[in-house]
């Protein structure tokens, strides 16, 4: 790893660059009263101030929803046309926060399981993160207890360190986060040897995660779920706005003699997810589905796929409509 | 509030009910609380912030079970209280509705019919803000509100909040999830977003009570409520009933009717 230093004015220099570079640009934006990942073309149009984007970059990876393949039948014949990887742009993620990068871990190990999904890697492949660590947090975050931090840079490319002046420390940790340096060599100073450290936001540890698990391998008929979960709508918002959840339901488009396959979005939280058809639900009670949520993220991932499914970003807690606080729910299993 | 939780915990000590819906402090604002005992009944709150749509819970089984239930009602939870009744989604018998008047007074009502003649005295308004965007689109030509609301909806990502929170989106299956045949498209995109929402808005129209749960749950943002608040209005005049209190005539889109004045049907 390499460690630099970027002035106000550099910043703006490389972000041009890797504007005119023709990579697509995605930045936090603030529209609608909301600050959301956009596409952008300068660095002004960058939201500052705010904690959080209301959804994760994981839809960059995984898109809300994805043409697998389209099809066309022809005099009898079937003409099948596949994902094209070549049709993917390269793109770069700025200013994503470290919580957000730690979540393509969990990301890579679902979809590289028992079969290499083509789709997830090649936008994997073709996309550059550059972090910025946290100077802020609220009381949704809790990264550090999940084994991540506002300065982490598993997951980064490039991390950005903000200081006070506007220029910021500049951590180069991968081939692709050189890659992206080297579209602006000049812009780039000399490492200060300045402290990254003190220029984070104290996100207090609040619950061992080990001490979680191996208390989650015998609550499975815990009246913790229950408990828990008597509020809980049964609406995806929390699925939906975490950077690790990849529950997919995959859905036909088609009219007449030709159509789509489409991998969508789905949530464990629905009600319909688990319906067989035979009309028999294994998880028949919003409780079951509650516990599959929390299960699969502390102990089934863990487990299977040596990989935490949280990576304490507090999004479902900030996007929940009656507050089932993810954080204050592991706190109570911790302690039982 | 004292008197609010002394009554809820009597309610569960002598049994007379097995669960009080409340509301209770959340990490930022208040939630939906449930009470099965009376030492839950300390931690019941009320007040202007507690916004949830307790009703939605009224018709969920799992929640319900066989024992009656006390909720503490404001004045969109009565309203839907009243049309779920009207939609014969309620056992009267099994559901104490408790409110807390302007005055800071306990209120129990003896059954549905006190509830309509309470709440006949408040009208339904809509925020500052929800107005003047309703103004500002009342303001557009056709192709601009159309735009408006493409945009709005594009951003939609189906996680189908604004269902799970309204208190009569309560189909055990939904038209969404129907795929023999398959009406609306499931994905979120563009096109599938407006698909859902014109359908949820129609199969509402009559029925909605103005409430804005749907609005309040949405972690996007979108304005959903505008759509069923300003059908509401559009409805009053045509259908005959006032926005905020029951409609006895139905799903407006589901009614038919011998006088009706559209003669295209007979």
């Amino acid at each position: 790893m390499e460690i630099k230093y970027i002035s106000k004015e550099g910043l703006n220099e490389w972000f041009s660059q890797i504007v005119k570079s023709g990579k697509r640009v995605y930045a936090p934006v603030r529209e609608r009263g909301q600050v959301e990942f956009k596409r952008v073309q300068a660095l002004s149009e960058v939201a500052e101030d705010y904690i959080q984007t209301t959804q994760s970059i994981k839809s960059s990876v995984f898109p809300r929803a994805e043409v697998l393949f389209s099809f066309e039948k022809e005099n009898g014949k079937v003409a099948v046309e596949d994902f094209n990887p070549d049709a993917v742009k390269e793109t770069v993620l700025w200013k994503v926060h470290p919580c957000d990068a730690a979540g393509f871990k969990p990301l890579t190990a679902i979809f590289n399981w028992d079969y290499k999904d083509k789709l997830y890697n090649t936008h994997l492949e073709k996309t550059t993160l550059v972090t910025f660590s946290c100077a802020k947090a609220d009381n949704s975050c809790f990264c550090t207890s999940v084994n991540g931090g506002p300065g982490n840079t598993a997951g980064s490319d490039v991390q950005l360190t903000m200081m006070p002046e506007g220029g910021a420390i500049v951590e180069i940790l991968t081939p692709k986060g050189e890659a992206l340096i080297q579209l602006a060599v000049s812009a780039f100073e000399k490492d200060k040897g300045e402290d990254k450290s003190k220029y984070l936001v104290d996100v207090p540890k609040v619950f061992d995660v080990e001490e979680i698990k191996a208390r989650l391998a015998t609550a499975f008929d815990s009246p913790v779920w229950k408990e828990q979960s008597e509020r809980c709508l049964g609406c995806g918002a929390c699925a939906f706005v975490c950077p690790t959840c990849a529950c997919f339901d995959i859905q036909e488009d088609a009219h007449g003699s030709k159509g789509k396959r489409i991998r969508c979005w789905d949530a464990c939280g629905f009600s319909l997810f688990t319906l067989h058809t035979s009309g028999h639900n294994p998880r028949a009670v919003q409780s079951q589905r509650w516990r599959q949520r929390i299960l699969h993220k502390f102990s089934y991932m863990p487990d299977r796929l040596s990989v935490l499914g949280c990576t304490g970003c507090g999004r479902c807690s900030r996007a929940c409509p009656v507050d089932m606080n993810i954080l204050e729910h592991l706190i109570s299993i911790a302690k039982k | 509030m004292d008197k609010l939780r002394e009554r809820a915990a009597a309610l569960l000590a002598d049994g007379t009910v097995a669960l009080v819906i409340g509301y209770e402090e959340g990490t930022n604002k208040p939630r939906p609380l449930f009470c099965h005992t009376a030492e839950d009944a300390g931690k019941l709150i009320y007040d202007s912030r507690c916004i949830n749509n307790l009703a939605v819970y009224l018709t969920k089984k799992e929640l319900m079970g066989t024992e009656k239930v006390a909720i503490t009602a404001t004045i969109p939870v009565l309203r839907s209280i009243l049309q779920l009744s009207v939609e014969n989604q309620l056992n009267e018998e099994k559901i104490l509705v408790i409110t807390v008047t302007e005055q800071g007074e306990l209120k129990e009502f003896a059954g549905f019919a006190e509830i309509e003649s309470y709440i006949a005295d408040f009208q339904l308004k809509l925020s500052g803000k929800e107005q003047e965007i309703i103004e500002k689109l009342e303001g557009m030509t056709r192709e601009e509100r159309f735009e408006f609301w493409m945009k709005e909806l594009s951003h939609c990502f189906k996680c189908y909040a604004c269902r799970a929170a309204c208190p009569l989106c309560y189909c055990t299956k939904c038209i969404v999830e129907e795929n023999r045949p398959q009406w609306i498209n499931p994905w979120a995109a563009p096109l599938a977003n407006i698909e859902w929402h014109i359908n949820r808005a129609m199969h509402m129209a009559g029925r909605c009570i103005g409430c804005g749960a749907c609005g309040d749950a949405c972690p996007l943002g979108i304005p959903i409520q505008l759509l069923t608040r300003k059908m509401m209005e559009d409805l009053g005049p045509e259908f005959g009933f006032v926005p905020g209190q029951p409609s006895k005539n139905g799903n407006a889109l589901s009614t038919w009717k011998a006088d009706d004045k559209e003669n295209f049907i007979r």
